[in-house]
């Protein structure tokens, strides 16, 4: 799906945040000139195409006590990483989990999993269980702690086409 | 933004709820807090305020449509770099300045900086990482996803 000057708009318009009123789509459509169900067809299109994954809170992980973030990375077999992947994605603690590309030599990691805890202590004990179930197809690791947050936004559309 | 827990009396057990069930969305509808306060047996108008109030107190940094860039021809990439210490700050406003880094964190490693550049168009990502480079003179690691397993939303307040 190609996005339209219109659809572009209404992303552009909500990506602060959807107004918090009782109808929040009329209300886009408002400042838009355009009308209610034109809205919400385009983002249910939108939602569709996977352009737009969802509508939802974004929970601020430090405010909830979630003050331990640790981006833990995996050395493993490119033979058994998409077999492994899957695995580490669905442990309850790991809230992101990517194949990426390595660097060489700087950089040997090629599995990401984001590990989100109230404490070091306790997502030290979680890296653990992810070592284990990797086994002798990982050949090292490593986790970089988060210790400041320099921006958060997320993405933004340009207005213009 | 909030960097701190919230003290343990903060969020009463309906806004824990709340910040569990808004995770997995919303439903595109005429009145969509409606559905969600019958949900939770509370009224529309709670459900605003709340979340209003969640926003204003930091227990969420927003709430709105989250956007892949893939889907619609751009594309997202994880990137890092090695920043000296004493240019570190200096270096942060010059990458925090692009509109197309989505968010950076600080991280202990000496790959030192980590931030998500997200654009509309999939050559945005080489022209901002190289614009980034020249203003820095510094090399950008670049670290797209190849695949990604998941799972779901799992924050439990």
């Amino acid at each position: 799906m190609t996005i339209d000057a219109k659809d572009r708009k209404i992303l552009s318009a909500t990506q602060g945040g959807l107004p918090l009123v009782s109808k929040p789509f009329a209300e886009i459509a408002s400042w838009l000139k355009m009308d209610e169900v034109d809205v919400m067809n385009r983002i249910t299109a939108m939602q569709k195409a996977g352009i737009v994954r969802r509508i939802a809170i974004a929970p601020n992980h430090y405010a909830l006590g979630m003050v331990a973030n640790g981006m833990s990375v995996w050395d493993v077999d490119d033979e058994d990483v998409n077999r492994l992947g899957p695995l580490v994605g669905k442990l309850d603690f790991v809230t992101h989990c990517y194949v990426r590309p390595r660097a060489l030599p700087d950089w040997p990691y090629n599995l990401f999993a984001m590990i989100h805890g109230f404490d070091r202590a306790s997502v030290e004990t979680h890296r653990n269980e992810i070592s284990d179930l990797l086994g002798t197809a990982c050949r090292g690791n490593d986790i970089l702690y988060s210790t400041r947050i320099l921006k958060k936004t997320g993405m933004r559309i340009s207005r213009e086409s | 933004m909030r960097r701190t827990p919230l003290p343990a009396t903060a969020l009463d057990a309906t806004d824990r709820q709340l910040i569990n069930l808004l995770q997995d969305g919303i439903a595109v509808e005429s009145s969509p807090f409606e559905t969600v306060g019958a949900r939770l047996a509370i009224t529309e108008n709670e459900v605003i305020e709340r979340i209003t109030r969640l926003r204003a107190i930091g227990a969420i940094t927003r709430f709105g449509p989250f956007l892949d860039a893939a889907a619609m021809g751009g594309a997202f990439c994880l990137c890092a770099m090695s920043v000296p210490a004493e240019r570190f700050d200096e270096v942060t406003d010059l990458v925090n300045e692009h509109s197309e880094v989505a968010h950076n964190y600080e991280r202990e490693h000496k790959l030192n900086m980590w931030f998500v550049l997200a654009c509309d168009r999939k050559e945005g990502i080489e022209a901002t990482a190289s614009r980034i480079e020249m203003e820095t003179g510094l090399n950008v690691f670049k670290f797209p996803k190849l695949k990604e397993f998941f799972i779901g939303f799992k924050v439990a307040a």
